[in-house]
Formats: structure tokens, C-alpha cells, sequence
């Protein structure tokens, strides 16, 4: 028998039996985060192309969402810092080897400027607003004229910001259940899955819906490519990372994982949205909820399952 | 009196004053304790020398306090060889004694009739005129030898002083019977002297080291842990003799998981070997000792293959190990161990280890057992004791003839009334030790109890054993008082000074203020010419060359020795204080008496089927009871745990974590359940667990209900026909996995 | 100049003397703790082995926990001692995330705290406080770029190991075996 006991010193709330430092807050920055990226990918990239007729709603009226999202994930964030007085401190420098400088920045930078962008929609949605202030009406007629660019700056900022809400656990070396490169672009994936049910659930436009469906049934067949890949992976690779990995394959998180993000999250409303394909009725909002709720899901799990891998003990 | 009933005893009168002593002030130890964020570390702070009273070992050190007078932390002295600059985790932690909120704040006295579990609050002046009443009292009525003294720890001295001028010769500690014992008439039986503490073991300089149970590392002998150190640094061997995986065995050359109970006979197959294979020091055996022919046709047939039945120890592996030794010899220690107090032949046992240590002629020799030297204070000038007419060995007509301590178990039996035989006993004072949790068979304790007029408990902590008392003295900690200059016997004869770095918390005293407070009720002022304890040390240190001055600045002293080698035996004559003038392999002494004069194996009861025997010893981060509720070193280790081989666990069906209680052979159900460890450290016979938790005291906040009390499951003694000692480990326990109908602490 | 450690696993005994001596001299709240005891036990009774360990940071010389650092408060000084600064410490966890050996905790104040290496005691040419009250002198500590120290002489004569080397870390705490 192998036996491997902390004697003493370490009975640390948060750090044992295991790391439970982050709860629910994170996670949901990440998922605020990856949601409101894919929304500002999709708004932008329409506008880039030339195509704002084709997508009224992911440029304009789901554009809506994201400054709200990043409100509240900003929020969360806030919550989960336990010296909050010193908050400040995040910007006094930029760190680029640490995620959470880069994203922080990112986010100091984007969130206004997506509050900037759907405000500027918002004559359209209220014919009769007025923003009272000459400047302001200035500004707005300014950043109309120059929607291109913004558009440009804005999808810049949104692929940072998508990467980094995917590669934040990734950077994490010490977690073999992060420790992989595919938690990257499986994050961004899903972040842009999300965007594109949003997108799909709101529009009115039949056209609009159909092409978010599809988008959105091609990136979750992506990311269950990455998923599978993910765990052939961690199979193939270190004990401590196989561990990981039967936490998902008959471990404590098989149940959870499987039916709320494979099956609900992932698996079923990719049917729906073949279903829908196919000619049948399905409401948007089913796939489209069932997708918000399995990328929310995805990095719940992930965050706390990812802290209780570690290489020691 | 009836005290027995005693669970209700939390009550206290007097709602606001009792609710204030009791309340407990919930987060506000933390920042007391460490870090309110106002001190940061590198502050200059200010230090007092002091030694330690976490254990006997009293390693001396400095107490440093910042600005506001708030004590920091306790670093060794560099200059006491009890400890070179270094504390143990307990003596390092020892700073928690000071800051435990639930420590004994006012004297309480019990209300209202004998029996009641009420008490209040009272001034000093009140208890000690109650105390002092009921000592005069007993004293008309039976004779002042009717009260006892049961005291552990450098205060009992001045309490000592106190009671012997009153007139009683009765003042016993649980380091005797429970204790040390058996070794020290084992020693003396042969060498004429005994072991000593702390032990003249010569471990810096040994190149084998044979450890019999000894657990050093868990126990942690301060000086012998670090000179453990230093001697595997250069290559020593290690053998470690011990049914239990030990630290000290994790660290050995050799490791003999022997059978419980049969260490007698391996010693003897050892000294077969020695003997057979010619590998004594036959100088040595010849100029010094006394029986050897006898020894020798004594161990005849008693062989390794012999053993080897016993023992479960391979002969291979006996004759390897007793070679070792001898290639060692004389730089080699059989340890005589301390706490040796197991299966009731243990000074047969302790016998059997100094006979060893003889034929490899390592007594008095580097290496082995060197020569110790104390500094002798002369006694503050005052009169003589009164001579006492009675003893508590008046209980015992004829027996414990080699014993010149007082065996604690003995008072007890001496308490409880007994037709034919003078148990007069009516009066305790119990200082710095906690009956409850030291003696076995607590309801012996409990029904001795119950026969006195008058119980004093002196203590820092409302320990179980103050629940009994009539009058309960708060006294303050070690940091926080002077105490008699510390005079232990060394390589180099030294003397240690403990002065208080703070002010006494509460409304708690020191024990000379006690001591001396109380003699002057009871009319012995003149045992007590001295103004206050300041005036005695300076007196004292005066008579040897120091002051108090001195050694306020400097903490230890050391002096010259008067005898010039710590190593005497090189072949010049020696006479040694037995008998004979030799080393006796042959006792005289135990032969007059009718005991064994040469140590025989006796086999010892077996658990019954699907009963474990329990085993316990130390860990290195408490001491016994006294720390379980020390904020500092609760952190470290809260509860103990019963060590449960896979196999049995397996059997059991028991899962590592999992709570149990444990019921004894005589049906005694632990108060609380323990923690199961599944390890492969510890046998398939037996189970282990760290002495002292499982306290029943709710005014220990912390302690209370942590773990389980190893001495509420020792009701079977094995009792030391030849000194008294009180077998403990012949105690068998079972698993309740359900909970019994006990009370469940949070 | 190259601040590290050695433990000597043959010599200690677990007892966790430097685990209140750290606390006590670096005020580490009650509770919490810089540095531990991990016991290591393999095989079956009778041949049972174990390796007893006291742990604390590494010090890593590719320390991940400085890297995720978003504020910079995680930080390395002159001799390779990693800190952490608490007034610019905004308590974001990404260090203990980022730490493979769990070395840091959060302190009830707020920000994160660790093992300072007790520069403190270091600055003014004495040894850390777990290093000097340890009973079984199993601790080493000293510059590894000067050959005369404690920790380079032990590091030279005897095996070692560092923990979890597939981290990646490069750790400064070297366990002697
Ligand atoms: N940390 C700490 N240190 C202490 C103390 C403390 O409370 N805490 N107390 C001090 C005191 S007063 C004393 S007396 C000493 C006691 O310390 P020791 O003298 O070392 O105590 P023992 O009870 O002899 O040793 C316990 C060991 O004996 C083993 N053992 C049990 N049964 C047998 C057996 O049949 N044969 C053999 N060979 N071994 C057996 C157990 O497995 C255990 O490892 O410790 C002292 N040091
Ligand atoms: N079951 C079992 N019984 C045992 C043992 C065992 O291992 N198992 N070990 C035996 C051995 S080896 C020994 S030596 C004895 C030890 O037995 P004890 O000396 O009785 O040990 P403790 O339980 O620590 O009790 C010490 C008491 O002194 C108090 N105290 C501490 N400091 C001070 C002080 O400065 N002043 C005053 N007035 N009081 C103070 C503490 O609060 C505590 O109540 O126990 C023996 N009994
Ligand atoms: S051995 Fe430890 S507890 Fe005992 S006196 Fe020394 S420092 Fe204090
Ligand atoms: S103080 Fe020394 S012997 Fe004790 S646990 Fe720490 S490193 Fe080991
Ligand atoms: S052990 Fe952890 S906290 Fe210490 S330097 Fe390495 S990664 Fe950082
Ligand atoms: S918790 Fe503090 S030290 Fe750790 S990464 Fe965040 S800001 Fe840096
Ligand atoms: S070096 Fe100092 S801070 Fe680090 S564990 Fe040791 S005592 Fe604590
Ligand atoms: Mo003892």
C-alpha cells in the first residue's frame, strides 16, 4: 500500500484537500467573456464585410448583450478578488506573460467600446432617442461614418479576448486538466458557439436564424472534435494526466460532464439544430438556451475539476 | 464525598462573572496569537531568558516581546546543552500555553454541599484560608502525612517544600509508576545508580544506537533527537527494536518489527550471542562486574532460534544485530528508553538492557553512558523538616523495598480505605499534572477520590482533573514567572534561569507565591524567610559564583566540573554503590527480595479474537494532555488517530478517514470517536494512538471531543511486582463503527 | 548569487518544529501555514519504507506563479527569492493557480502570502527560522554559486531530487535521499 500524508502545516481552507480557490466566478467571467467575444466577432465581421443587412441582429440588436456581459463579468471578476481595495493595481502595469494582465487590459479597452458600438445602433432601435448633448450626437455621427474601421479595431479585440478567455486555464501549467493546448481554441470555439446561438435566438429574420444555426452546428461539431482530442490526449500522456482525465471517465465529474455539456449542452442541440435543417420545427430558443447553458456548464466544470488535479500528493 | 457524577460540571454560579471566565472569545485568538497585521517581522524586539515547561526536558531559551510587552516568539539558548540554541516544535509552540483564552483565570472553589458540581469564583485569599483550614483540619484529626502531594513539573518543588515542612513525606509523580520506574530500579539493581534526566546517553559519540520502544523523533528528547542527528551524520547504526514502524525505525539500519510484549526474550537471545561469540568486553566484564558465570549458564539455551519463536525476529538477523553492537562496543547505547512502563516486567526488562550494555562495556564509557554532573544550590537557610511517623508505604507492608520515589498509584491505594491496612489518606494537592489523563485505570482514581476531604488542583488549565476538585488554583505559565533555578545534570554541570517576559494574565499566580501564601497560613512562616522568590534565586546563584543579575542577562551558566572525566571507566578501579562494589549482571539486591537476580521471559495475554492491543505513544508536536488545547500546537495536529493495519481495516471494513469508537476488554467505550488511519506501519495485532487527546473537559474549547483518550481504555494494569510500575500496554480495544449513544463534540 | 535549500530526508523525524517557528516568527495567521510536513509511506508490514519531507516554495528559478502575475506583486529578487508583494497583490488566486506544489495560501487579509526564504532573517546574514530551530539540523540553506555554503556541499556530496521536476519548474529546494 502507497500511503502519502500531509502531516501538518497544510489544512489551508482553499488550498486543501485540494485547490478551491475559484468558485463560480470565474467561470462565469470566462463564459461572459468567451459569449461577448463570439457576439463581437459576428457583429463586426458583417460589418466588415459589407453584409449588415444579412445579420441585422448579430450587428445590431445583439450587440446589445455584450457590454452588459462584460459588465457582469467584470463584476464577477471583482467578486473573486480577495485584496479588492487593491484592484487598481491591475493597471498600473501590463504584464504580457500573465493572461490576467493582458485580459484585464483587453477588457478595460473593449468594454467601452462595445458600449460605444451598440449605442450607436440605438437610434435604430429608438427612432426617436436623442443623446441631448451635441458632442454626443457629434460622436455618434462620427463613429457611424467610421463603422468599417471600428469594426476592424473591434474584431481585433474580440479574437484577443476570445483567445485569452481560452487559453487563461491553459496558461495554468499546474493543472495537468488545464495543461493542454487544445483548451484554447476549444474555449474560443465554444465562446463563438454561444455568440452564434445568441445571435440565432434573437433574430426575427428567417434567413439570419438559418445561417447562425448553421454556423452554430459547425462550430459544436468542432468542439467535440477538440473534446474527444482533448481526452485522447491527456490518455496518451502523464499519469498525473490520465488522473485528470478519469475524473471525466468514471471519476466524480463523469455524470455532471456528460450530461450537461455532452449530451444537453453540445450533442442535443446540434440534433435540434440538424432537426431544424431538415425542414422540421424547432424554436430557436431550445438549441440556442441549451447551448448557453452547456458553455456555462463546460467552464464550471472545467474550473473546478481543473483545481483539483495537481502533480503532487 | 461524592464527586463521580461529573458531566454537569460546566455549571457555574453566579450567571455574569462565570459567563465572563467561560465565554469563549471566539476569532480573538487568532490575531493574539500571530500576525495583526501591525507587527512585521524584523521588528526589534526584546528578550528574557526562560526555560521551557512544555515537558521535563526544560530546554532554556529566550522569550522575545516587542514594545507593547507582547511575547513574539521563544528561540533556544544557544548555550544550554539541553537544547544548543534549538526548541522543539512543543517548546517553539510554547508560546500558546500564554495566549490559550481558556486558561484557569480566578481560584474557584465548589459550592454548597460536598458532591455539588457548582463553583464560583473566589479571591485568593478565600481559597487559600479554605485550604489552609482543611489542612490543619486533616492534620488534627489524622496527622499531616495524611495529605499527599502528586506534582509534575519545576513548581511542585516549591509546593514540595511547603508540604514537607507541614509534614508529609507523600509527594509522588505520575513520572515514576507511569513513567520511568522500572528503569531506574533496573539501573540502580546493577550500576547502583540510575539513568537520569535527561539520560547520560553518550548518542553524539555512539556509532550503534539500539532503541528498545524508545520512539525518539515522536518523543522528542530535545538533546537526544538533535545528537540522533549528529551521530547518523557520521555513519552510526540504528537499530530500532519496535512492533511499530517508528520515525527512529523509518531512519534505521535495522528495523525489528518485534512480537508486542516479548522484548525480554530477544534481549536475552542478544546476550547469548554476545556471550557465546566471545564478543564482550572481557576486561571490562571481568574488572567490573559481578555474575557473570550465573548470567552466562542463564542464557544457555536461550539462542536467536529460540528467540526466534517468541519474537518473530529472524536468528540471522539477531546475530547480525548483537554483532553490530559488539563491533561497536563500547561506543555503542542499549537505550534504556523512559516511558517503560509496559507489560509489568519492565524492570526485568530495563535489568536485561543494563546487563547488555555492561558485557559491551559502555557504561562510563564514550559513546555509551557518560558521567553527568549537576550544580548543587545550597538550600536557603531555614529549619530542618519535621520528621514524618507515617508513609504511604504503610499500605504496603513489605513490598516495594527498592523503591526510594513514591509510586502515584500507591497514594491512590492508600486512599481508598482498606480494613487491614493504614490507608489513611484525606487530603490532595495536585500540581502541574493531570491525574485524569496520566493514571490508568481511572476509576481506581475516581474511587480514591471520592474517599478525600480535601482536593486542590494547581494548574494552568481547566484540565479533566480539576472537574474533581474543592478548591481550583489558577496558576500562571512558565512565561510569566520566576521559578527555581534549573540545575539538571549535564555533560557540563550548568544552571538555567526562568524569569517572567509578561506580566501574569488573569488574576493567576506563580507557584513560590503560592507556596509561600499558604505555608504562612498554615503557620510555617519560617520555612519562608524570604521576601520574595528574587531574593532566594540571587541568594542561591550568590552561593555558586552567578546573581541574579548575571543570569537574568545571561540565561545559562556553565560551570566546571569537580570530577574530571565524563568517561571513568578505562580500566582504574571503581567502586560501585551496589552490593557487591561491581556492575551486578547477578542482582543481589532482587534476590534478597525474591525476584528474579537474572531476567527471565515471561509470556504476556494475547488480544482475544477480533480485539487489537492498544499501543500509544507520542507526537513530536504535544505533550501528553497539557498541549492538546494549545492554540499553536492544536493547528499543527488536532486530534489523534487509530492506526489500523490495510488487513485489518480490510476485515473491518473500515475507510481511511472514517470515524470509530473503541471498546476495551473490560467492555469501556472510548467518550469519542477516533479518526482511522489505514497505514502499513503498524501491525495486524495491535492498533496505535498518540496519548493525551480525547479530552472530556468543554472548557478546553478546542480539545474538547478531539480524538480519543488512550487512559480512559487502560482499566488492566500490569503491576511491577518488584517496583510498583503500572503495565499499560497489555490493553486489548475493538471497533464500534456505530455510535455508541455518545456524545458527539463539533 | 543563488539563495537555496537542501533537506536532508534521512534525518528528519515530520516533528513540524519549522512550521511553528515559521509562524511565529513571520506571523503566519493560525490556521495557514508557509511550509509543511508530507510523509511518504510504501510496501507492506514488515518492509515498510518512508521518506518524510518538509515542504515549502521552491523558489522556482521558472516560476509560473511570477509569470501569471497580472499585477506584478509576484515578483523575484537579487538571489532568486520569490515574493510577493501584498499592497499590490489584488488577491486574484492566479499565482496559486499557477504554483504545481500549492506552496502559497491566501491570507485572511486578502492577498496571498508564502515562504519568503525569511529574507528578512537572510538580509542580515542569518538563516531562516525553520532552518535554524530544526532539532535534527536537516535543513540547509546558502548560496548554490558559492561552493563553500551548506546547501552547495550537501547539494555536491549526496542524491537528490527536486519535486514534481516535470513541471518544469526548476525548483530550489532539493531533497537529499
Ligand atoms: N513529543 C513528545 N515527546 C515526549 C513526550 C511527549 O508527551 N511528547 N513525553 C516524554 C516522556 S515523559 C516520556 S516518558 C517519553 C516516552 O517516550 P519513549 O520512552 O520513547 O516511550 P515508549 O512508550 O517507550 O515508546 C513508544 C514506542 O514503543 C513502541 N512499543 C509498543 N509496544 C512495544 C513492545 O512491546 N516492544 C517494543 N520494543 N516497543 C514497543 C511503540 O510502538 C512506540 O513506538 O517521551 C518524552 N518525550
Ligand atoms: N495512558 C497513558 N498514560 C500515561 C502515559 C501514556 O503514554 N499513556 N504516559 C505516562 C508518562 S510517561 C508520564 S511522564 C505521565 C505524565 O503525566 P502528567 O505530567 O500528568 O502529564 P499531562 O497530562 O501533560 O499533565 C500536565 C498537567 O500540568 C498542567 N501544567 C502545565 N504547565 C503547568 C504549570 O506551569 N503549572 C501548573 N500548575 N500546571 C501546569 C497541565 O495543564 C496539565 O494539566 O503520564 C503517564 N501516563
Ligand atoms: S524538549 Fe521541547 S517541550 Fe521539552 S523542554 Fe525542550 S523545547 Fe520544551
Ligand atoms: S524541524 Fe526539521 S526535523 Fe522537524 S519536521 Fe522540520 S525539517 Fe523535519
Ligand atoms: S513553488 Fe510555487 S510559489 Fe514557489 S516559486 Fe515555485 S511556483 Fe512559485
Ligand atoms: S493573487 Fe496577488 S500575487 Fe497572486 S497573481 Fe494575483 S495579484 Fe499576483
Ligand atoms: S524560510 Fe522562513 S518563511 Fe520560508 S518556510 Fe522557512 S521559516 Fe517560513
Ligand atoms: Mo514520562
Amino acid at each position: 500500500m502507497k500511503e502519502e500524508l500531509i502531516v501538518s502545516g497544510r489544512n489551508i481552507p482553499g488550498v486543501d484537500p485540494h485547490l478551491t480557490l475559484w468558485h463560480w466566478q470565474i467561470p462565469l467571467y470566462l463564459f461572459l467573456g468567451g459569449l461577448a467575444a463570439g457576439l463581437i466577432f459576428f457583429s463586426s465581421l458583417y460589418v466588415i464585410m459589407g453584409k449588415e443587412d444579412k445579420a441585422p441582429t448579430a450587428v445590431k440588436w445583439a450587440s446589445f448583450i455584450t457590454p452588459i456581459a462584460l459588465v457582469i463579468g467584470l463584476a464577477a471578476l471583482f467578486l473573486d478578488l480577495r485584496h479588492k481595495l487593491f484592484f487598481w493595481r491591475l493597471y498600473t502595469t501590463i504584464r504580457l506573460e500573465s493572461p490576467m494582465s493582458w485580459g484585464a487590459w483587453a477588457l478595460l479597452i473593449i468594454t467601452p467600446l462595445s458600449f460605444v458600438w451598440s449605442a450607436s445602433y440605438l437610434r435604430e432601435l429608438v427612432p426617436s432617442w436623442d443623446w441631448k448633448f451635441k458632442w454626443l450626437n457629434d460622436f455618434e455621427a462620427w463613429v457611424i461614418k467610421n463603422r468599417r474601421p471600428f469594426a476592424w479595431l473591434m474584431i481585433v479585440l474580440a479574437v484577443i479576448l476570445g483567445i485569452y478567455t481560452g487559453i487563461l486555464l491553459s496558461a495554468f501549467n499546474a493543472r495537468p486538466l488545464w495543461n493542454t493546448s487544445i483548451l484554447g481554441p476549444l474555449f474560443l470555439t465554444s465562446g463563438l458557439s454561444t455568440g452564434a446561438a445568441t445571435i440565432m435566438w434573437m433574430s426575427k429574420d428567417h434567413e439570419e436564424k438559418k445561417l447562425f444555426g448553421r454556423i452554430d452546428l459547425l462550430l459544436i461539431t468542432i468542439e467535440v472534435f477538440f473534446i474527444i482530442h482533448m481526452f485522447m490526449g491527456f490518455l496518451a500522456s502523464s499519469a498525473v494526466q490520465i488522473e485528470a482525465a478519469k475524473l471525466f471517465l468514471g471519476g466524480p465529474f463523469t455524470v455532471p460532464f456528460w450530461t450537461f455539456v455532452m449530451i444537453l449542452g453540445l450533442l442535443l442541440p446540434a440534433f435540434l439544430e440538424i432537426l431544424e435543417w431538415k425542414g422540421y420545427r424547432i424554436p430557436a430558443a431550445v438549441p440556442a438556451f441549451l447551448v448557453l447553458f452547456g458553455g456555462l456548464m463546460f467552464r464550471l466544470i472545467m474550473v473546478e475539476a481543473g483545481q483539483i488535479t495537481r502533480y503532487l500528493y | 464525598m461524592k464527586h463521580t457524577t461529573r458531566r454537569d460540571f460546566i455549571k457555574i454560579s453566579g450567571a455574569g462573572a462565570g459567563s465572563l471566565l467561560f465565554a469563549k472569545p471566539a476569532m480573538k485568538a487568532f490575531s493574539q496569537v500571530t500576525g495583526d497585521g501591525t507587527i512585521h517581522p524584523g521588528e526589534k524586539l526584546h528578550r528574557t531568558p526562560t526555560y521551557c515547561e512544555v515537558c521535563f526536558w526544560k530546554c532554556a531559551g529566550w522569550v522575545y516581546t516587542d514594545k507593547k510587552g507582547k511575547i513574539k516568539k521563544i528561540i533556544g539558548n544557544e548555550n544550554d546543552p539541553h537544547c544548543n540554541g534549538r526548541l522543539c516544535p512543543r517548546g517553539t509552540g510554547g508560546i500558546g500555553m500564554y495566549y490559550d483564552e481558556d486558561r484557569l483565570k480566578k481560584p474557584l472553589i465548589r459550592e454548597g454541599k460536598p458532591g455539588s458540581q457548582v463553583f464560583r469564583e473566589a479571591s485568593w485569599e478565600e481559597a487559600l484560608d479554605y485550604i489552609a483550614n482543611k489542612m490543619q483540619d486533616i492534620k488534627e484529626k489524622h496527622g499531616p502525612e495524611c495529605v499527599a502531594l502528586f506534582s509534575h513539573g519545576t513548581g511542585g518543588k516549591m509546593i514540595s517544600h511547603t508540604l514537607k515542612a507541614f509534614g508529609s513525606p507523600n509527594i509522588a509523580a505520575p513520572s515514576f509508576a507511569q513513567c520511568r520506574g522500572p528503569r531506574e530500579v533496573g539501573f540502580t539493581a546493577t550500576y547502583g545508580e540510575d539513568v537520569m534526566s535527561p539520560e547520560r546517553t553518550d548518542i553524539r559519540d555512539t556509532r550503534c544506537l539500539v532503541l528498545i520502544g524508545s520512539h525518539i523523533g515522536e518523543n522528542m528528547h530535545n538533546g537526544q533527537i538533535q545528537e540522533m542527528s549528529a551521530a547518523i551524520d557520521k555513519g552510526a547504526t540504528i537499530i530500532t527494536v519496535d512492533p511499530r514502524y517508528s520515525t527512529a525505525a523509518s531512519h534505521s539500519k535495522y528495523w525489528l518489527p518485534i512480537k508486542p510484549a516479548t522484548d525480554i526474550a530477544l534481549l536475552l537471545a542478544w546476550i547469548h550471542v554476545i556471550i557465546n561469540e566471545e564478543l564482550y568486553d572481557k576486561e571490562y566484564v571481568k574488572k567490573y562486574t559481578f555474575g557473570f558465570n550465573e548470567l552466562k549458564d542463564h542464557v544457555r539455551d536461550k539462542t536467536p532460534e529460540w528467540a526466534y519463536g517468541i519474537t518473530t525476529i529472524e536468528p540471522d538477523i539477531i546475530r547480525k544485530t548483537a554483532r553490530e553492537m559488539a563491533h561497536a562496543a563500547p561506543a555503542v547505547i542499549v537505550h534504556p528508553g523512559r516511558h517503560v512502563t509496559w507489560y509489568g516486567d519492565d524492570t526485568q526488562r530495563s535489568r536485561a538492557i543494563a546487563i547488555l550494555n555492561a558485557l559491551l562495556g559502555s557504561w562510563g564509557r564514550r559513546g555509551g553512558f557518560y558521567v553527568p554532573e549537576s550544580v548543587h544550590l545550597p538550600k536557603f537557610p531555614g529549619p530542618d523538616y519535621p520528621k514524618p511517623k507515617r508513609t504511604w508505604k504503610d499500605a504496603f507492608p513489605g513490598q516495594y523495598n527498592l523503591v526510594n520515589e513514591v509510586l502515584s498509584t500507591g497514594i491512590c491505594d492508600a486512599t481508598i480505605p482498606n480494613p487491614d491496612l493504614d490507608c489513611n489518606l484525606k487530603g490532595w494537592i495536585v500540581y502541574g499534572t493531570n491525574l485524569m489523563a496520566s493514571l490508568p485505570d481511572q476509576g481506581k482514581t475516581l474511587k480514591a477520590i471520592d474517599n478525600l476531604e480535601l482536593l486542590v488542583v494547581i494548574d494552568t488549565m481547566p484540565m479533566d482533573t480539576a472537574s474533581y476538585a474543592d478548591v481550583v488554583l489558577p496558576e500562571c505559565t512558565y512565561l510569566e514567572r520566576y521559578d527555581v533555578i534549573r540545575t539538571s545534570p549535564h555533560r557540563e554541570p550548568h544552571i538555567a534561569l526562568r524569569m517572567p517576559a509578561s506580566e501574569p494574565l488573569y488574576d493567576s499566580k506563580p507557584n513560590w507565591w503560592i507556596a509561600k501564601e499558604l505555608g504562612k497560613r498554615l503557620g510555617l512562616e519560617a520555612y519562608f524567610p524570604w521576601k520574595n522568590i528574587e531574593e532566594l534565586l540571587d541568594w542561591q546563584l550568590k552561593q555558586v559564583g552567578s546573581s541574579l543579575e548575571e543570569m537574568k542577562r545571561i540565561g545559562v551558566k556553565k560551570l566546571k566540573r569537580e570530577y574530571d572525566d565524563l568517561y571513568f571507566l578505562n580500566g582504574e578501579e571503581f567502586e560501585f554503590n551496589t552490593n557487591t562494589g561491581k556492575i551486578e549482571l547477578y542482582s543481589t539486591e532482587l534476590a534478597k527480595e525474591n525476584f528474579d537476580p537474572l531476567p527471565n521471559f515471561t509470556p504476556h495475554p494475547e488480544p482475544p479474537p477480533g480485539y487489537y492491543r492498544l499501543n500509544y505513544g507520542r507526537a513530536p508536536m504535544h505533550t501528553f494532555s497539557r498541549t492538546a488545547n494549545n492554540p499553536n500546537l492544536w493547528e499543527i495536529k488536532k486530534e489523534n488517530l487509530v492506526w489500523v493495519n490495510p488487513k485489518v481495516a480490510k476485515l473491518w471494513d473500515l475507510k481511511n478517514g472514517q470515524y470509530v469508537w473503541l471498546k476495551n476488554q473490560d467492555g469501556v467505550i472510548s467518550s469519542f470517536p477516533i479518526k482511522v488511519r489505514i497505514t502499513e506501519r503498524i501491525r495486524w495485532d495491535s492498533v496505535y494512538m498518540v496519548h493525551g487527546f480525547g479530552h472530556t473537559e468543554k472548557r478546553l474549547t478546542r480539545a474538547y471531543g478531539h480524538g480519543a483518550s488512550d487512559s480512559e481504555l487502560v482499566t488492566k494494569v500490569a503491576m511491577d511486582p518488584v517496583m510498583g510500575g503500572t503495565g499499560m500496554r497489555g490493553n486489548f480495544v475493538t471497533f464500534l463503527t456505530e455510535n455508541p449513544g455518545k456524545e458527539v463534540a463539533s | 548569487m543563488r539563495y537555496a535549500m537542501a533537506v536532508d530526508t534521512k534525518k528528519c523525524v515530520g516533528c513540524s518544529d519549522c512550521v511553528v517557528a515559521c509562524q511565529t516568527e513571520n506571523n503566519v495567521p493560525l490556521g495557514y501555514a508557509r511550509d509543511w510536513i508530507v510523509e511518504n509511506v510504501a510496501g507492506t508490514y514488515p518492509k515498510v519504507e518512508m521518506e518524510i519531507r518538509s515542504e515549502r516554495c521552491n523558489h522556482c528559478e521558472n516560476a509560473p506563479c511570477v509569470r501569471c502575475c497580472p499585477t506584478g506583486a509576484s515578483h523575484i529578487v537579487e538571489g532568486g527569492i520569490v515574493l510577493v508583494t501584498p499592497e499590490e497583490c489584488i488577491g486574484c488566486g492566479a499565482c496559486m493557480e499557477a504554483c504545481p506544489y500549492d506552496a502559497r495560501y491566501p491570507h485572511p487579509d486578502g492577498f496571498v502570502d508564502k515562504c519568503t526564504f525569511c529574507i528578512h532573517r537572510v538580509e542580515k546574514g542569518e538563516d531562516p527560522a525553520c532552518v535554524e530551530v530544526c532539532p535534527t539540523h536537516c535543513l540547509y540553506f546558502g548560496d548554490l554559486d558559492d561552493p563553500n555554503s551548506d546547501v552547495s556541499k550537501v547539494v555536491a556530496e549526496r542524491k537528490w531530487k527536486v519535486l514534481a521536476p516535470e513541471a518544469g519548474t526548476k525548483p530550489q529546494i532539493f531533497y537529499l535521499i
